[in-house]
């Protein structure tokens, strides 16, 4: 018996509606949250990811309000992400009933802001969210930065140095999502993730490409990850969650079923 | 008749509808109210004694609020008490968080960090202990009716408690080492792990909790 290796499937929301998009574009409708996480709930999911893309740009009543909706059903852990940028917006969120906030851009632009968000209200419900892409030529040891808007900006910032930095200011989980595997179906960038993962002392989870159940084994046991995220192959019946824990625990690995 | 009261504490720390939803769902005989008041709690049939967050915040907060008396009082009248997460840490006598912490002192023991060097079959362990862990149940009690030993529980602590008193352990875990993750002793208990979050056995454990007849 061990910690188990934790499924979480990842709700992206868009004006209410959870969406999931190819690499942040072509988005297609997958459904109201506040089902889609009861089913989710009811499947054994370890843990719900609630990323609200549209935060960035408009009210974030709708956001609050559904938290709070799913948060008086859903009796796992819920962590929701997307334009969390100040100390009142995490207390916003957990007062709605997040148990953890994802915290991206505003850690780049304001890295201390991980530090006061740790301090108040704990390590333990402080994520921070890194989305990294290869920049590396091909003949060079590999290499990663991180990217801002959906991918699109780099910030010259090393991910690995990031990542032990954001954990040393306080970050009780990192969620690494890769943005050249994002939507691809190709499975997780497995080199960033054990990167990551062996340089940082607390849980990370793997993010980004999952295209089958062999590469959610494949993130945990090559990739070190210690919780594995996916969307699109949960959301539109590819697989289900007891499926996906079954096969992973075929293949060796301590999962909650 | 009026509905028996459960009171959730509300000391300022961490979210706590969570903690009331839960027991909404579990216990709809009872009214289930989030309170600082001394009268609503101490009207209350039981109470649930939560906290999250760093311990030295946690129990200025309970000093400040007054309930460094309360809960100790309210515990001896023999009700029913149970401490969450961190409410079960300030329950023992001394954390060693935030360079040494005295805590209520309502159940003997110590509690440690689990260190950066642990290890378990031969691989590094991170901390927090986050997520899904077994916990084994080394007694009889009313809180594991229908719940079976080695059950599923949602855990997210860097923190452990070790009772000094073995017979009040109910429940252990293991992670990197063993450690004590459920405590009973007369009316007084305390979980480590979040029930309100640990889907059917967590609901399960507080619909036990709203029901047990404790003996003070």
């Amino acid at each position: 018996m061990a910690l188990a290796k934790r499924i979480i499937p990842c709700l992206d929301v868009e004006n209410g509606r959870v969406v999931k998009g190819v690499q942040f574009v072509d988005i297609r409708d997958a459904g109201d949250p506040v089902e889609v996480s009861k089913r989710y709930n009811e499947q054994g999911a370890d843990e719900i990811t609630f990323l609200d893309i549209t935060a960035t740009h408009e009210g974030r009543d709708t956001t609050v309000h559904t938290v709070e909706k799913i948060a008086s059903e859903v009796f796992i852990p819920l962590t929701v992400g997307g334009g969390i940028r100040t100390v009142d917006d995490i207390r916003t969120m957990l007062n709605a009933g997040a148990d953890k906030v994802s915290i991206n851009s505003a850690a780049i632009f304001n890295p201390d802001f991980v530090k006061e968000a740790a301090d108040r209200f704990g390590s333990q419900c402080i994520v921070v969210a890194i989305d990294a892409k290869c920049v590396s030529a091909e003949d060079e040891t590999k290499r990663w930065e991180i990217f801002t808007h959906g991918g699109r900006k780099s910030t010259g910032i090393d991910a690995v140095e990031w990542a032990k930095k954001m954990t040393a200011y306080g970050a009780g989980e990192i969620l690494l999502t890769s943005m050249d595997q994002d939507g691809m179906k190709n499975g997780f960038d497995l080199d960033v993730t054990s990167a990551i993962s062996e340089a940082v002392p607390v849980p990370v989870i793997a993010s980004g490409g999952v295209g089958n159940l062999q590469h959610l084994v494949d993130g945990v046991k090559l990739g070190k990850a210690d919780a594995v995220l996916a969307a699109s192959i949960f959301h539109f019946g590819e697989y289900s969650v007891p499926e996906a824990k079954q096969y992973m625990r075929e293949q060796g690995i301590e999962v909650r079923l | 008749m009026s509905k028996a009261t459960i009171a959730v504490i509300d000391y300022g720390m961490g979210n706590l509808h969570s903690v009331a939803s839960a027991l909404e769902h579990v216990a709809p005989n009872h009214n289930i109210v989030i309170s600082s008041d001394a009268d609503v709690i101490g009207n209350s049939e039981r109470i649930i004694f939560p906290g999250v967050g760093a311990m030295r915040d946690c129990m200025a907060e309970i000093k400040r609020l007054n309930f460094h008396t309360l809960v100790p009082e309210f515990i001896a009248s023999g009700k029913p008490v149970l401490g969450i997460c961190v409410g079960m840490q300030a329950l023992m006598s001394h954390s060693e968080e935030n360079n040494g912490v005295d805590a209520i002192n309502q159940l003997p023991g110590r509690v440690k960090f689990f260190g950066e060097d642990l290890k378990e079959n031969g691989e590094r362990v991170k901390v927090p202990h986050m997520g899904w862990n077994t916990v084994q149940q080394n007694a009889d009690h009313p809180l594991w009716h229908n719940i079976e030993n080695h059950a599923h529980f949602y855990f997210v602590h860097s923190y452990y408690a070790k009772s000094e008193n073995p017979d009040v352990v109910i429940g252990r875990c293991q992670y990197g080492l063993e450690f004590d993750v459920v405590l009973a002793k007369n009316n007084l208990a305390a979980v480590q792990f979040h029930p309100e979050k640990s889907h059917s056995n967590g609901l399960q454990l507080l619909k036990n909790f709203s029901q047990w007849q404790a003996d003070s």
